[in-house]
């Protein structure tokens, strides 16, 4: 199905030890443009280990990164973003006292003027966050001084998500972006992912929701304690089998015969 | 005209009324010395003084940080100053930038053990407090067998650094420090609000993580806003000197608290991530005002140390305070919309991505 094509990016053998605990363990991956790759596995399996290993955020033990077929050493999250990877982190990412012009372009401030002499841009960077705020559908947003703490947690999230799609040029890595947000607000991240990727960039896409993931998916990936368990593309799975996997590869539908018995258990009693 | 209700959203605004209350408090029971130049040159030489060290350190304190070495790095910048000039009589050119480097690179030294060892800033800075304490001691008396250095100030940096502008008589004297005060205060102000550094060092305070996610040099800027301090520190050891003509081992020890206490009067969180040197310069004036003013009163001057301590506490609930109104901020424009109605629920249909 797949042609040999180079990936955007190419994780090679790369190990993520955290004081003797491999939170990674010799996993490889291709990132290709064009395309959703969905991360997925249980909680604790290495997921967003390996999203800030690919952010520049933390440095593998062992193993190698490329971009477009070249080494990289991605030693601090600005190397990352200097390749036009972006992230959205699982937790925080934004800051609740500062304004929304100055969270959203923190470590990427424009600047005007010259030489020692350049001065943060606070209008233009104004500008910039209430335009992408209303273009992801948050008309409520219309002043950039407004503080990110008095924005609901959802359209918090939705900042973090327009900056990753201001300064993703290539990349857009989204670590569980739907979490915290309600039905519309994730089918509404859901179409930005897949306009993201219509525009060719690649995304990586880390959920726990199967429905989300089978939406979106061109490309999946299976993690099960820092090991990569499996690795196919669209169609070549059935739900039933993803889910399996997601659950860290016990079977599922044993757990789910067991809460079966449990609820009706719960509901004869409780009639 | 700014609406009144953003006004007193901002953060230095509960500073500003802090200063205007003990402003008001001494002026009337201190009136009337209180407003004569010769009292009034006393709480401005005060505020300037410790506004040297108190600007530099609500960066740290914004970014999150506490720096409690500061007194011994007084004493360490002083002292440099005075061994070199005063002690082996070596010109100015060599004890000035000496004595500033040597600040400087303790708060270098600072920065450098809290980004590498990741321990708290409190425990990493009290070190530095009593070590470089004890070393200062060490080396003058190796050096120069006693604890007081005395200096004879060349003219040039009695004119400047440890100048007095003279006014209405020999006892009404404006320090020169206080030129060096509003050129501190417009330094610190044009890093936090004109430069991306600015908006480093809110995100470090905000949350570290994620600044360091975000692409914000972390350990850099950590490092740089204790070189800061330091630096603020040595030059206030330095023109104290200037001004009194020695150095002493055991200067500057109250300025780690003073610094504190102006810093947080002047509204910046002690968890970090908000503040303003705004604010701080009216901290720093409330704090001279009433450690100077009780002195109008005629009261035992003990009485300040109380007034200090309840202000610090009033301050720390007001910024609270102030915190949650400023995080409301946003609603004033929506009080009209029935929260229901939030727009965002419209957010697919409106959705145009470039
Ligand atoms: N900085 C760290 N220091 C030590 N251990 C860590 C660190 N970060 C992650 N780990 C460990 O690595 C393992 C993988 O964590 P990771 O956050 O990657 O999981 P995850 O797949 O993202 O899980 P979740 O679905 O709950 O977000 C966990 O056991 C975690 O405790
Ligand atoms: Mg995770």
């Amino acid at each position: 199905m797949t042609e040999k094509r180079t990936p955007y990016i190419g994780v090679e053998n790369v190990s993520k030890v955290f004081g003797g605990y491999a939170a990674l363990n010799d996993v490889s991956l291709e990132i290709h443009q064009g395309e959703v790759l969905c991360l997925l596995g249980d909680n604790g399996a290495g997921k967003s280990t390996l999203i800030k290993v690919l952010s520049g955020f933390h440095e593998p033990t062992s193993g190698t990164i490329r971009v477009e077929g070249r080494e990289h050493l991605l030693k601090r999250p600005s190397d990352a973003a200097d390749l036009g990877i972006s992230t959205v982190h699982q937790f925080g990412g934004t800051f609740p006292l500062m304004s929304l012009e100055r969270s959203f372009f923190v470590g990427r401030e424009p600047t005007k003027g010259w030489g020692p002499f350049k001065v943060f841009d606070r209008k233009t960077a104004g500008e910039i966050v209430v335009r992408e705020m209303q273009a992801m559908g948050i008309t409520r947003v219309t002043d950039g001084s407004r503080l990110v703490g008095s924005l609901s947690g959802g359209e918090r999230q939705v900042s973090a998500i327009a900056r990753a799609v201001y300064f993703g040029a290539k990349v857009m890595i989204l670590d569980e972006p739907t979490a915290a947000l309600g039905v519309k607000e994730a089918a509404h991240v859901l179409r930005i992912i897949m306009q993201a990727r219509n525009r060719g960039l690649a995304v990586v896409l880390v959920t726990h929701n199967v429905t989300h993931a089978m939406t979106v998916g061109d490309h999946f990936a299976i993690l099960i304690r820092g090991r990569k368990a499996d690795d196919f593309h669209k169609g070549e799975r059935t739900r039933e089998e993803i889910t399996d996997l997601m659950a860290g590869g016990e079977a599922m539908a044993e757990l789910e015969a067991e809460l079966a018995e449990l609820s009706g258990a719960g509901k004869r009693t409780g009639d | 005209m700014p609406d009144l209700k953003n006004l007193t959203r901002r953060p230095e605004f509960a500073a500003f009324v802090g200063t205007l209350f003990v402003f008001i408090f001494f002026g009337y029971f201190g009136w009337p010395t209180f407003t004569t130049p010769l009292v009034i040159a006393g709480w401005l030489n005060v505020a300037a003084e410790l506004g040297l060290i108190a600007l530099p350190v609500s960066l740290v304190m914004i970014a999150g940080h506490l720096d409690l070495s500061v007194g011994s790095i007084l004493a360490a910048g002083a002292m440099t100053y005075a061994i070199i000039t005063g002690h082996f009589g070596l010109p100015d050119f060599i004890g000035l930038p000496a004595g500033l480097a040597v600040g400087t690179f303790f708060g270098y030294l600072n920065g450098l053990i809290v980004t590498k060892t990741k321990l708290s800033s409190f425990i990493v800075t009290l070190s530095m407090l009593f070590g470089l304490r004890g070393l200062v001691f060490g080396v003058t008396r190796l050096t120069t067998s006693t604890v007081l250095v005395s200096v004879k100030v060349s003219e040039t940096v009695r004119n400047t650094l440890g100048g007095r502008i003279y006014w209405m008589g020999e006892r009404t004297t404006f320090e020169n420090a206080i030129i060096l005060w509003v050129i501190m205060a417009i330094v610190v102000s044009w890093i936090l609000y004109q430069t991306k550094y600015g908006n480093w060092i809110f995100a470090l305070g905000g949350d570290e993580t994620s600044a360091r996610a975000a692409g914000v040099r972390v350990n850099r800027l950590t490092i740089a806003l204790f070189m800061g301090s330091g630096f603020g520190s040595a030059l206030l050891g330095i023109t104290q000197v200037a001004l009194f003509g020695s150095a002493q081992v055991s200067a500057g020890q109250s300025y780690v608290f003073y610094s504190i206490i102006a810093v947080v009067v002047g509204g910046v969180l002690l968890t970090g991530g908000y503040g303003s040197p705004i604010g701080v310069i009216f901290g720093t004036m409330t704090f001279a005002i009433v450690s100077q003013g009780i002195y109008s009163t005629g009261w035992d001057s003990d009485w300040s140390s109380l007034i200090l301590g309840l202000l610090l506490l009033v301050a720390v609930l007001s910024n609270n305070t102030f915190r949650r109104l400023a995080l409301s901020a946003g609603d004033k424009i929506e009080t009209k919309t029935p929260e229901a109605k939030s727009t965002t629920s419209k957010a697919p249909a409106e959705l145009k991505v470039k």
